[in-house]
């Protein structure tokens, strides 16, 4: 794939999400109002019928932005036609590490989501809403309920939105901290007030989702984006971006970069650009080694694979990894990939549900023999079983929370090979010391997983 | 109610568990977990799991009683209360006590039971007493590369507590956290549900030092102070100008766009 841009061409932002992103007062809908918000609910619902509606976000193309990428449009037609109970949820469990877009989004920005939701809401037929938010975001789901209220309170909420006679409402959700539950069934389960476990597929929310009525589910960031198309039209979104990928993304960066934070950039630009120009590049004096280009379930690629690709769903893939939540987590030099896959192995079992056996027991077995690697206590049968683990692992169980230990897993053994041999060699990682900045090895061996093995979320 | 019928049964208690002192530590008496000691001893519990229990029999507190039926007014089914009605417990008595949990269900109208498996299910909720102000240091990748290990030791050092443990005054839990979504403050912490960062090293400590002083935490590291990462002024584009949005704002930028 060949690279986007010259080496000259600088990359900025290009902002639609976050627009006016730090306007003082932004949460309070007076100011959001002032700034135009509102409008394009308006207009979805007293010039424009539903199926218009779903004709202009088939036609934007939009993708989901919570990982899979699937036509958000596509997705909301899934839904049966007809008068009965539908719901739409938003899933704002955002846990993927390294991701932390929607928390910039519904703090800052929330009465966009709510304009986004409603609006959805009368593509996809549905009259009840809920926005499911990780319990840690405190702030941001105070924000949203003080948002909700205003809402409610100008009428684009209740009974009666626009004096329209159409019925939508909206709660707020809080989780209590279960990474499991941004699994769109294990959210449902969790929102019908059960253990988060994910539920066999199908049949599909869409036909059979929450309080088994159809269901429609998408991301804040997805979510977000429907004012901007409704207002401007789906022409205008697809001048943004790629063919596959339109539109624009926050990218939330992080790790060793200089100035890690969430960027909205047109899909498309160089990853390099992003990195280099916006992140400002490494943060020390190491040289970059690799990167998580979508959250740590993607495939790492290593500097050379990949930082002269365009940050697009079609460029990830094609490079065997994934753009996934758009979360770039950045790795330098000093770093231990036996360590740092280590890191992404106990995140999995820590949150593994433990409902399928695969996955329950492989990441389990995947942290143990980690473990071993980087204290030195690894034979080379250790590294083929991690290899022949993942394996059993991917495609096994009922949700991709096992996968997405395994792809990274298996990228990181395959692309440093000689780092794992070396682990087994020479007595584990710098001898199961720290290095000076932390990155090497293991601390604190006994960080707390205070639930232990097989606790769930 | 099937989770609570799956856990009891024959061998719940190894016969070398003190039973009494591991009920008293959990804040049970043994009418209140309905366990029959003698019972429990031979390894054999044989007892239905507790039923849903009648609400005129159940004293519950004002607030609690409220708070949860205001959650339970918001949802098609009242199940979907449950984890509202758990934070409401927590909220109450500190933790997710047996007591909480046996009054949210006599309100929800659950077994205590059911909402024992939800609890036991959640990270964020406390199924043992626990400190009264709560440390979150995230322990994760993006977090690890910047010191959050180190970090973490710091600030168990000054809270005198392991990973995982309280303080022997009752004050402080400090624990290692899976990603807390804010990788942009690494290393960084939840505080009692705030969250702050980049920290520094020896911030830690001074943040701990200012929670037992009673004294506002860190005001300079607070994430809701936090401007985005690119600034005020980045990214304009002309293209975004035909949305009513950006009416009021001043004459974008023109920036050239390439596109693959």
């Amino acid at each position: 794939m060949p690279p986007t841009k010259t080496k000259t061409e600088k990359t900025t932002e290009t902002r639609i999400l976050f627009r006016n992103i730090d306007e003082p007062g932004l949460s309070k809908i007076s100011t959001y109002k002032r700034l135009g918000g509102y409008k394009s609910l308006v207009k979805a619902y007293t010039e424009m019928t539903p199926e218009d509606l779903l004709a202009e976000l088939e036609a934007s193309d939009l993708r989901g932005r919570g990982g899979a990428g699937f036509s958000m449009g596509k997705k909301a037609s899934f839904l049966p036609r007809g008068d009965m109970d539908k719901y739409l949820c938003c899933n704002a469990d955002e846990s993927e590490p390294g991701t932390f877009k929607d928390r910039e989004l519904m703090q800052k920005n929330p009465h966009q989501l709510i304009e986004g939701m409603v609006i959805a809401a009368r593509a996809a037929g549905a009259n009840r809403c809920f926005i499911y938010i990780r319990g840690e975001y405190v702030l941001q789901a105070d924000t949203l309920d003080r948002a909700v209220a205003e809402a409610y309170e100008a009428g684009y909420l209740g009974e009666d939105v626009c004096g329209t006679g159409e019925q939508v409402e909206l709660v707020v959700h809080r989780g209590a901290g279960a990474y499991i539950c941004g699994e769109e069934t294990a959210l449902l389960d969790s929102l019908e007030g059960k253990r988060g476990n994910p539920r066999l597929k199908p049949p599909f929310p869409a036909v059979e989702g929450l309080y088994g009525g159809p269901t429609l589910i998408n991301n804040v960031e997805t979510l977000s984006n429907l004012p901007h198309i409704v207002a401007s039209g789906a022409e205008w979104f697809r001048s943004f971006g790629t063919e596959q990928s339109p539109g624009t993304k926050v990218v939330s960066v992080s790790g060793d970069v200089a100035k890690p934070g969430n960027y909205e950039i047109e899909l498309g630009v160089p990853v390099r650009g992003i990195i280099d120009d916006l992140a400002g590049g490494a943060s020390g004096k190491a040289k970059l080694k690799c990167f998580f280009p979508g959250g740590s379930s993607s495939p790492v690629l290593t500097v050379e694979e990949g930082m002269d690709l365009p940050y697009s769903f079609e460029a990830m893939a094609d490079a065997g990894s994934m753009l996934g939540s758009g979360s770039i987590i950045v790795c330098d030099e000093e770093t231990s990939v036996v360590e740092l896959a280590l890191r992404v192995a106990r995140f999995y079992h820590h949150e593994s549900c433990g409902k399928c056996t695969p996955c329950r027991e492989g990441t389990n077995w995947t942290v143990k023999m980690l473990e071993r690697l980087s204290h030195g206590e690894a034979t080379p049968i250790d590294l083929e079983t991690i290899v022949s683990v993942q394996g059993n692992i991917t495609g096994n169980c009922l949700c991709v929370l096992g996968d997405s230990m395994a792809a990274p897993v298996s990228a990181l053994v395959a692309k440093y090979r000689p780092e794992f041999d070396q682990a087994i060699s020479m007595g584990g990682v710098n001898g199961h010391a720290t290095a000076g900045n932390g990155h090497g090895g293991d601390a604190l061996p006994d960080v707390a997983w205070p639930l232990g093995a097989g606790s769930a979320g | 109610m099937s989770a609570a019928s799956d856990k009891a049964g024959e061998g719940m208690f190894p016969q070398e568990v003190d039973l009494e002192r591991v009920l008293d530590e959990r804040g049970f008496t043994p009418e209140i977990a309905e366990i029959d000691l003698d019972q429990a001893k031979t390894g054999s519990v044989g007892r239905e799991p507790a039923p849903v229990p009648e609400p005129g029999e159940v004293e519950v507190p004002e607030k609690l009683r409220r708070e949860i039926e205001r959650a339970m007014a918001k949802y098609p089914e009242v199940k979907s209360a449950s984890i509202p009605a758990l934070w409401a417990v927590q909220r109450e008595y500190g933790w997710c006590s047996p007591e909480g949990i046996h009054q949210a269900a006599a309100v929800l109208g659950v077994t205590p039971g059911y909402l024992q498996s939800v609890a036991t299910f959640y990270d964020l909720f406390h199924t043992e007493p626990t400190g009264e102000h709560q440390v979150l240091v995230c322990t994760n990748i993006s977090c690890w590369l910047r010191g959050a290990d180190e970090m973490l030791q710091e600030m168990c050092e000054q809270a005198g507590t392991a990973p995982g443990e309280t303080s022997e005054d009752g004050k402080l839990f400090v624990r290692g956290f899976e990603c807390l979504g804010a990788c942009d403050l690494a290393p960084m912490a939840s505080i009692d549900g705030e969250y702050f960062g980049p920290l520094e090293p020896g911030e830690g400590a001074e943040a701990i030092a200012q929670l037992c002083a009673g004294e506002k935490v860190l005001p300079k590291r607070r994430l809701e102070d936090r401007g985005a990462a690119g600034g005020k002024r980045a990214g304009a584009d002309r293209r975004t100008s035909s949305h009513p949005m950006n009416k009021t704002k001043a004459k974008p930028r023109a920036k050239k766009t390439g596109k693959a």
